[in-house]
């Protein structure tokens, strides 16, 4: 931004921000955009020092009084609150001076959680982002922003947002559909991607049957899914107990290409059942 | 006093330089849809932001970026350590007195990683240049800040003054 602008950005009527005393005094803008170009005009004699005072910055200048100084693009790029002081041989003058976020969002702090969730969870998905400009100043006013969650298949939840603070969010379900969910958040020209694990759910039922073979009962699930279709992962524990004249014998399996199979000893008049989590499966009495 | 400018909890700061306590006032919380903060969460946030004025104002009048380290992090540790870089090359030093504090929680992200505050914060500030000058000023401004958790505490990540 140029000088001009600077002085436009601060107001005519409090560009003449003025601290007098004792023949000298100082006019600048009351705020600028952050690392716009400026400039500060004095009156009175001789030589001065100026100091722009803030926490995230402090700049000293040695200044010619009754001239006009420029400060070049770049030298004030963090917004705050900032205390101008004008310190002469004899007398020290103060103003104050803001430095305002610039108005194009240029980095967009983005957080997705979880980054691994299961399919069907209603608002489990969540992101917020906040906005800075070039210099890392967070733009505080509003600004419209558009969260999209797209699946692999295609479908895709949107929702539009307005930043307040620097700061917006969202919530987002996870769809039916195991897969890697793409997590945009869009801002005029600028987006930011997280990417979203959906993993199936716990299993919806089980079922398993029995056959004699060597002597031995194996028993085996049908492929293992979730409510929605999808295949449980391989891992997933399943246990068999059998339960036999009040002895019972339990045995952890874990799946493997979707399905669990185990042999246990065939005793006539055996209770077999089978279960994961909480989801439990069908029961079969094995009788010789 | 209405109810939106309730929630009056007054703190006392005493600086380790004994000076005038600070007054605090913690407005109800205006969150505009972000979800609330457990009571005991947004507490913590505003102790530890309040913790972080008295580290702020030891560190650049001290000129030790390291006094930082415990309330501040990411930007705004960097750009508070750039201020004790130049003040230290130009041989000046700064103290800032807060005087008052209006807070007000502002967004809570949902997964609970940070938490937003303003505060319209009236404070002194005393510059003193090389040569020993002392340049006093009264200032007042609208901090927005941005907190996120640390192994014990809340730090620092954004402190930004705008216009009030």
């Amino acid at each position: 931004m140029n000088c001009g602008l600077a002085l436009l950005l601060g107001g005519f009527a409090l560009a003449a921000q003025l601290a007098a005393a004792q023949g000298v005094t100082m006019a600048m803008p009351e705020k600028i955009e952050a690392g716009a170009s400026f400039s500060l005009q004095t009156t009175g004699g001789g030589k001065a020092t100026l100091y722009i005072v803030g926490p995230p910055q402090v700049l000293k200048r040695e200044i010619q009084l009754g001239a006009t100084t420029f400060f070049a693009e770049g030298t004030l790029p963090n917004a705050g609150h900032y205390a101008v002081f004008l310190a002469t041989e004899s007398s020290t003058q103060s103003a104050s001076l803001d430095i305002v976020p610039e108005s194009k969002p240029a980095t967009l702090d983005f957080l997705a959680k979880p980054s691994r969730i299961q399919v069907n969870l209603h608002d489990g998905i969540t992101g917020a982002i906040y906005v800075f400009d070039v210099f890392h100043n967070l733009i505080t006013f509003p600004l419209p922003v558009s969260f999209e969650l797209s699946s692999p298949s295609g479908a895709m939840q949107k929702r539009n947002a307005v930043i307040r603070e620097g700061a917006s969010w969202t919530a987002m379900d996870s769809t039916a559909q195991q897969g890697m969910d793409r997590f945009v958040v869009r801002m005029a020209a600028i987006s930011t991607v997280r990417v979203v694990a959906q993993v199936p759910g716990d299993p919806c039922r089980l079922q398993m049957s029995a056959r004699l073979a060597s002597g031995q009962l194996h028993l085996a699930t049908e492929p293992v899914r979730d409510c929605s279709g999808n295949a449980v992962p391989d891992g997933t524990v399943v246990t068999f107990t059998e339960t036999y004249q009040g002895g019972q014998s339990t045995v952890d399996v874990p799946l493997k290409q979707g399905i669990a199979e185990v042999q246990m000893p065939a005793q006539s008049g055996a209770m077999i059942s089978v279960a994961s989590g909480l989801v439990l499966g069908n029961q079969i009495r094995w009788e010789k | 006093m209405s109810k939106s400018l309730l929630l009056l909890t007054l703190f006392l700061i005493i600086s380790p330089n004994g000076w005038a306590q600070a007054t605090v006032r913690e407005e109800q919380p205006n969150l505009q849809g972000s979800p609330s903060p457990p009571e005991q969460t947004g507490k913590a946030a505003i102790r530890d932001y309040l913790q972080s004025w008295k580290n702020l104002s030891s560190a650049l009048e001290q000129n030790r970026p390291e006094l930082l380290d415990s309330s501040f992090v990411g930007i705004a540790r960097e750009k508070l350590s750039e201020t004790i870089r130049q003040q230290t090359i130009l041989g000046a030093h700064s103290i800032y007195r807060d005087r008052a504090h209006d807070i007000q929680i502002v967004f809570y992200s949902p997964e609970g990683l940070s938490i937003e505050l303003t505060d319209k914060v009236q404070y002194d500030l005393e510059f003193v240049d090389h040569s020993g000058v002392k340049m006093v000023q009264h200032l007042s401004a609208r901090y927005v800040i941005v907190l996120t958790p640390a192994e014990v505490r809340w730090r620092v990540r954004v402190f930004q003054a705008e216009p009030e």
